[in-house]
């Protein structure tokens, strides 16, 4: 499971770099869509740094979106999904590996975003720094999740659309978690509640993914 | 079943072991269908069959495709990955060595193109890195959708020396095809296909 799940990260990622479109199309979209955000809350500094956090997670789910679609997007003509299909590859690995790839592209994300949250919404780097592992497990919880749910839309008619409907009500408590302990990392409270929070999501959606991938590419 | 429609309907085949057979016919006529149900890629709605001695109606479809190839007429591969790259993929995912692609890119004729991207490749040599895909994975079935769609003479000529050597080698090869083959070189059973079902046989 392991060696699929190293095989398959490594591939996507390896597509990912090549197509380039986390570096042209997706960070500069959440860049831009902070950058509004910020616009969008006015002048006032000290609004925008107590609404950093929800911010921040919100462009997150913007580019998880559009991550996990790309994700799928890789197999997605009908001869390629065969042919992977005929590999016999372990389900379990091929979800930990898209999982794995998918978390590395949102932190790699977040980076981006974390500077431009500093700097375009003034908020307290060594408070944003305070609040990188909690970002780093709660970004893996929303890959294991988004995997899955590619997984149950991707190959019907309306996967795009359909992802988001049937993923932000599983990713809402994760974006709760996640911004309430960015917010204690920032401005004092309690941080390790949330944290655990985000770190049983984590250990659940990866649990889920390994037990129902293989039904849900079945079907 | 497709919208309440059989996809065939009616088929009763039996394929000889080391055979190349073509089922030709429309588009529609279930050639496309009847290949993905015998590699395990659609199941059994009705009726009773089995591949590679495997039960249709209780295998584990995931067994029965590991031991099929499967190329398409779209492509078959990653297209932002190189050549050498799609085959590496291939061949870890199997556990084969690494040492095995350069004989197998010989023999594709695609050496000198290892290090391209696979959506910069021609038509006939998309074919190509399909076909040593499945050499790499060297299946028991192998099953070819429309290969010579969009093929020059050239192209067939070397798709069908290929496959007359695979078949010559043990395995079992089906293709499908809008047209009957036109080849010296290959003598197959040929189906004709029509409405789901096999309509003739030559």
């Amino acid at each position: 499971m392991i060696r699929v799940a190293l095989l398959v990260a490594g591939k996507d990622l390896r597509v990912e770099r090549r197509s380039r479109v986390l570096l042209w199309q997706v960070v500069p979209f959440g860049v831009m869509a902070l950058l509004l955000s910020g616009l969008a809350l006015g002048p006032n500094q000290v609004g925008h740094s107590s609404a950093a956090p929800g911010l921040f997670y919100l462009v997150i789910v913007l580019v998880a979106l559009l991550m996990i679609n790309r994700s799928h997007a890789i197999e997605a003509t009908s001869g390629t999904r065969a042919s992977i299909a005929t590999l016999g590859l372990d389900p379990a690995g091929v979800f930990l590996g898209k999982a794995a790839a998918l978390a590395v592209e949102l932190w790699l994300s977040a980076i981006v975003l974390l500077a431009g949250s500093v700097v375009v919404l003034h908020t307290a780097l060594h408070g944003t720094l305070e609040a990188v592992p909690s970002i780093v497990v709660t970004l893996g919880a929303i890959a294991g999740a988004g995997t899955l749910y590619g997984a149950l839309t991707s190959g019907g008619n309306a996967a795009a659309t359909l992802l988001p409907v049937l993923s932000l009500p599983a990713f809402a408590p994760l974006l709760i978690a996640g911004e309430r302990s960015f917010n204690s990392a920032l401005h004092g409270g309690a941080l390790l509640q949330w944290w655990v929070i985000s770190v049983v999501a984590l250990a659940v959606y990866l649990a889920l993914g390994i037990l129902l991938y293989g039904v849900l590419e079945e079907s | 079943m497709a919208s309440g429609f059989p996809l065939l309907s009616g088929v009763d085949l039996e394929l000889a072991p080391s055979s190349l057979t073509v089922l030709v016919g429309a588009n529609g006529a279930g050639k496309t269908s009847l290949l993905r149900l015998l590699a395990g890629l659609i199941g059994l709605s009705a009726g009773e069959g089995s591949v590679l001695g495997m039960d249709l109606a209780t295998v584990d479809r995931r067994q029965l495709r590991r031991r099929v190839g499967w190329l398409g007429h779209e492509g078959s591969f990653y297209d932002d990955l190189t050549v050498v790259e799609n085959l590496t993929f291939c061949a870890k995912a199997l556990g084969r060595p690494i040492d095995e692609l350069a004989s197998v890119l010989e023999r594709v004729e695609l050496s000198a193109r290892r290090d391209t991207a696979a959506k910069q490749l021609s038509a006939g040599q998309r074919r190509r890195l399909g076909l040593a895909w499945l050499l790499l994975r060297r299946p028991e079935l192998w099953l070819l959708d429309e290969p010579y769609a969009s093929l020059d003479d050239a192209g067939r000529t070397f798709f069908d020396a290929l496959l007359g050597d695979v078949v010559e080698r043990g395995a079992t090869v089906v293709v499908s095809a809008h047209d009957p083959l036109r080849s010296a070189q290959l003598h197959p059973r040929t189906l004709a296909m029509a409405g789901g079902r096999i309509v003739g046989e030559s």
